[in-house]
C-alpha cells in the first residue's frame, strides 16, 4: 500500500526525466530588477544600513570601428553584454542568434546598447570582430551593437564583474570555457539582471525585464541629481 | 478504489512516458541534428546572418547531393554561396568535435535523411539515403 502510493510520484518523476513535461508557469515580471552581487553593509554599519551595490568596475575597450567604449560612454544607458569569440564552435552562434532577437526588439532605443566582448583577441582583431558585425548584419557604424576587445586578462575579469563565468578551459572546444550568460546593467553601471541565452525562457524573461530597467532609469533622469558629498 | 485510480494513473502515465524515452531510427537524424547541428545552424535551420549558412530550403544541399555526408564528417572551409548569399567561414565544431568523426555511416544517413526532408529540402537525386550509400560517399572522401 506504502509502494503503491509512490507509485504516481514516480510516473511523474520519469515523465519529467524523459524530456516529456515541458514549460512552466509564466512568472510575473517584476516591479523591479534585484541587484545582482554584493548588496550586504561591508563597513560593520548596523541593521537597516544600506550598502551602495557593486558596479562594474572602470574599462577602456575598443570597438570593431575603432571608437573607445568605457564606463563613461555608455553611462545613462541601459546594456545588454556578453562575451563570445568569433571562431567559438559551442554555444557562440546560439548566443548571439538570441542577442540578435533581443537587438531586433530594443536596437533603436538610443537609451539602449548591447556589447559583446571577444575573450579570444589574439585571434579576434578589431578587424575580425568588423567582419564578424557585418556577416551578423549589425555592422553599420551607428549600430548600437558594439564589438569590443581587450587584452584576454581585461577580458576575463570582466567576464567575472557580469557574473559570465567564461575562463581558458583546454578540454572545451575552442579552448576556452564559457557560460552563455547576457549580463542586463543599469544606467549607474549596476548588473541588474543574468539570464542563460541557451534557455528560451530567459530570454524571453530579459525581453520582459529590459523594459523594467529602463522605466527606472527613466524616472532616475527625470529626478534632480542629489548632491555628491 | 484509490489503489487501483492510481495504478491506472501510473499505466497511464508510464504509456505517455514512452515515446520519450525510446528512439527508433526515424528520429534519430532529428536528434542528431540537435546534438550536432543545432547550436550553429540553428533549431530551425535557419543559420545565421551571413556567418553561418541556412540548412533550411538551401539550393546548396540539392546541388551538392553527393558532398554532404564528407561535409557532416569532415566539415567545409572557404568560399561557398548558399542561396544567392556568400559565405567564407570554416565550418567550426567540425574539426574540434571527435564525435563527428565518430558518426557512423547509419547516422550520418539519418541526419542526412532528416535534413533532406524537412524545412523545405528535397531528397537528392538518388532519393532517399541508404548507408550503403553513404558508405560509398564516404569512401569517395577517403574515410569511411
Amino acid at each position: 500500500m506504502m509502494r503503491l502510493k509512490y507509485l504516481p510520484l514516480a510516473a511523474l518523476l520519469a515523465l519529467a526525466g524523459c524530456g516529456a513535461a515541458g514549460g512552466s508557469a509564466d512568472t510575473d515580471t517584476p516591479a523591479t530588477l534585484p541587484y545582482v552581487g554584493n548588496t550586504e553593509p561591508t563597513d560593520g554599519a548596523g541593521q537597516g544600513a544600506t550598502a551602495a551595490p557593486t558596479k562594474v568596475p572602470p574599462f577602456r575597450l575598443h570597438d570593431q570601428d575603432g571608437h573607445l567604449v568605457t564606463n563613461q560612454s555608455l553611462a545613462g544607458k541601459v546594456y545588454l553584454t556578453d562575451f563570445f569569440f568569433a571562431t567559438c564552435p559551442g554555444i557562440c552562434p546560439k548566443m548571439q542568434s538570441e542577442m540578435l532577437k533581443v537587438y531586433k526588439q530594443f536596437g533603436t532605443n538610443p537609451k539602449v546598447a548591447f556589447i559583446s566582448e571577444t575573450i579570444d583577441p589574439d585571434h579576434d582583431s578589431l578587424a575580425v570582430l568588423r567582419d564578424y558585425a557585418r556577416r551578423l548584419g549589425v555592422g553599420t557604424p551607428g549600430s548600437s551593437w558594439r564589438f569590443v576587445r581587450a587584452s584576454r586578462d581585461t577580458a576575463f575579469t570582466l567576464a567575472a564583474a557580469y557574473f559570465t563565468g567564461a575562463m581558458p578551459d583546454k578540454a572545451a572546444p575552442g579552448g576556452i570555457a564559457h557560460s552563455g550568460t547576457f549580463a542586463l546593467v543599469d544606467d549607474q553601471g549596476h548588473v541588474r539582471g543574468l539570464y542563460d541565452s541557451l534557455n528560451p525562457q530567459e530570454v524571453s524573461r530579459l525581453q520582459k525585464e529590459l523594459p523594467v530597467l529602463l522605466a527606472e532609469a527613466k524616472t532616475r533622469q527625470g529626478q534632480p541629481v542629489a548632491a555628491q558629498p | 478504489m484509490p489503489v487501483r485510480f492510481y495504478l491506472h494513473l501510473t499505466l497511464v502515465a508510464g504509456l505517455l512516458t514512452l515515446p520519450g524515452c525510446f528512439t527508433n531510427n526515424r528520429n534519430q537524424g532529428e536528434r542528431l541534428y540537435g546534438q550536432h547541428c543545432a547550436s550553429c545552424h540553428g533549431e530551425q535551420g535557419q543559420g545565421l546572418g551571413q556567418l553561418i549558412p541556412p540548412l533550411a530550403g538551401s539550393d546548396y544541399l540539392a546541388q551538392h547531393s553527393y558532398e554532404l555526408a564528407c561535409i557532416v564528417r569532415w566539415g567545409l572551409r572557404g568560399p561557398i554561396v548558399v542561396n544567392g548569399v556568400a559565405y567564407n567561414q570554416q565550418m567550426l565544431g567540425v574539426q574540434d568535435t571527435a564525435s563527428h568523426h565518430h558518426l557512423s555511416p547509419a547516422q550520418v544517413t539519418n541526419l542526412l535523411n532528416f535534413l533532406e526532408s524537412h524545412w523545405g529540402n528535397h531528397p537528392g537525386p538518388a532519393g532517399v539515403r541508404t548507408i550503403a550509400g553513404t558508405e560509398a560517399e564516404l569512401r569517395a572522401c577517403g574515410q569511411q
